[in-house]
């Protein structure tokens, strides 16, 4: 029974983590609300003045932001098209007894574990390089023409490169959702006469809806800020081409030191992020009450 | 009754299986393979597989580099030393919402977790200010700050969850046996705890040894961890992709073994006990 004199201990023992983090919040959202509507550029410095909407209309109307947008829906999309039906099958094929099943299953997390600096060199660099690359050679032994990937196919590329690294995670998560599967459920309709097809569509595929559904939200979370894949990699280029909102806002920032269009940009990817949160907290929060 | 499975479907899965698993390792294993190459054979076509002259040339070569040691310590430095501040606040935190919840824990959890949502890109421009005004730029004190407070929402949840499967009878237990709330801690609840503040621990060690959105944009040359040290070898003069290999498998090795050994925890952590 909770008594008066441990509750006010339970408060004293969260207050630390609490204020601390509630801080961490408040203060940074505060000042780039507050700067985003002030012209207000590091180069600049004493010009400092209110200017209301103007960063965002500018922010807003902006083609690079349309460029940006239409880049980060495609990373996000095409990165979880590829992870979450690749993980499905991965986990499927995961699941199946098999001789050495413990070792594949640590190799298949390994690209989890490394950082995105060494995935995007390594890949731009050993896999994909145009003359050197071992797909180049492999297409080359084919009888194929090289792709040149960073100049043809740049969005695609990094979307290739970020698939990878999440691919263990969607694998993972999927994986062990199937095995609290019921194995007598499947046997019964087994026996019924239904087909692998249809066992998977009417059975497993519901059973892993839900850890789906967070896959997919989580995923999204850390997928509209990739940063430092594209910075290695492109620098947001050719062009415009592998810019997201995340490297436009950063080249905003520190390339051009404009601090108010940052932070309008930056409130804008706040409201977006947010719209994904929204749908992921109730996710969760709804699982808590159990 | 357990399924009876043929060896002949069993032997395909072994095929299938290891095939899929070796094609997403290989980029791994290659940059393993090319770490022992000379240069020249590292660019070599066609390429070399496993009969080159194997060489540790190039890890002679990365560590010898005169900066090399501080971006590992800042690596270490930054990732334990945010992890075991992280730690030090969620502990008490987790212990209070998973012993004496209230009708507002709940909340309190999820807005946690809503911390946790925000992109970073939203808070960037103030942090660079701030950093900037208190000289915090390019300082390992202030790469600690940052991601202590990144990684401090998925650490009380992780402990919170493994903190709720203690039964509360036990320390009820101890306490009819007269044991004070120290001796609660220190006896019952420790040695119970230990092994998922273990697995917090590990999880959050190689979130923050990887983490590159707040390494590369805060630190320049001082407090740069790995990182954003292999990160200066995306502009790189002459040949550089055995010297990159063997700097990226130092880099990745122990937090490699490390995320093996906590593989079950990644599910509980990364779903906030959405998935267990």
């Amino acid at each position: 029974m909770a008594t008066l004199q441990t509750r006010a201990t339970a408060r004293l023992m969260m207050s630390p983590a609490v204020i601390l983090l509630f801080l961490w919040m408040i203060v940074p959202l505060v000042m780039t609300l507050y700067f985003s509507f002030l012209r207000y550029n590091l180069l600049m410095p004493g010009t400092e003045e209110f200017i209301g909407f103007l960063n965002y209309q500018y922010f807003l109307t902006d083609p690079a932001f349309f460029t940006a947008l239409g880049n980060t829906l495609m990373l996000v999309g095409g990165t979880l098209l590829i992870t979450v039906i690749g993980g499905v099958l991965l986990a499927l094929v995961l699941d199946q007894p098999f001789w050495g099943q413990g070792i594949v299953r640590l190799l298949v997390i390994a690209p989890f574990f490394v950082m995105p600096t060494v995935s995007a060199l390594v890949w731009k660099n050993m896999l994909m390089h145009p003359v050197n690359g071992l797909f180049a050679w492999i297409a080359r032994s084919f009888g194929f023409q090289p792709i040149d990937w960073f100049a043809q196919l740049p969005l695609f590329s990094i979307i290739l490169i970020v698939a990878w690294q999440w691919l263990p995670f969607a694998t993972l998560i999927l994986l062990t959702a199937l095995q609290s599967l019921d194995g007598e459920q499947i046997e019964a309709a087994e026996m019924d006469g239904a087909g692998a097809l249809s066992r998977f569509f009417y059975l497993v595929l519901p059973h892993m809806s839900r850890a789906i559904t967070v896959v997919i939200l989580i995923q999204t979370i850390f997928l509209l800020s990739v940063f430092a894949e594209i910075l290695v990699t492109t620098n947001g280029g050719p062009g415009l081409q592998t810019t997201n909102i995340t490297y436009l806002i950063y080249a905003q920032a520190l390339l051009q030191f404009d601090v108010g269009g940052a932070s309008a940009g930056g409130i804008v990817a706040v409201i977006l992020a947010n719209i994904v949160a929204f749908f992921l907290i109730r996710l969760i929060g709804k699982n808590l009450e159990r | 009754m357990a399924r009876s499975v043929t060896t002949q479907r069993k032997l395909t899965f072994t095929i299938l299986g290891w095939a899929i698993g070796l094609l997403i390792f290989f980029p791994i294993l290659w940059t393993f393979l090319t770490s022992f190459k000379t240069e020249g054979t590292a660019v070599a076509t066609p390429p070399q597989f496993l009969f080159f002259d194997w060489t540790l040339e190039n890890y002679h070569e990365v560590q010898s580099r005169s900066d090399y040691m501080k971006h590992v310590t800042n690596s270490v430095v930054i990732s334990v030393g945010s992890t075991l501040i992280g730690l030090a606040l969620a502990i008490p935190a987790a212990w209070a919402m998973a012993f004496s919840p209230t009708k507002r824990t709940k909340d309190v959890l999820m807005w946690m977790l809503s911390t946790k949502m925000m992109p970073p890109v939203g808070v960037l421009v103030p942090l660079y200010l701030i950093f900037r005004d208190w000289g915090l730029l390019d300082t390992r004190l202030g790469l600690v700050a940052v991601l202590t407070m990144i990684n401090l929402p998925i650490i009380v949840w992780m402990l919170y969850t493994y903190f709720k499967e203690i039964p509360g009878e036990i320390l009820e237990a101890a306490r009819m046996d007269g044991a004070s709330l120290m001796k609660e801690i220190v006896y019952v609840l420790t040695p119970m705890a230990v092994p998922g503040i273990a697995s917090t621990m590990l999880l959050n060690i190689i979130l923050a040894w990887n983490e590159a959105f707040w390494t590369l944009n805060l630190t320049a040359a001082n407090a740069a961890p790995l990182t954003a040290f292999i990160a200066s070898y995306s502009s790189p003069e002459g040949l550089f992709w055995a010297k990159l290999s063997a700097a990226s498998t130092m880099a990745i090795a122990p937090i490699l073994i490390m995320g093996w050994f906590s593989q079950k925890q990644l599910v509980r952590g990364l779903t906030f006990g959405a998935v267990k």
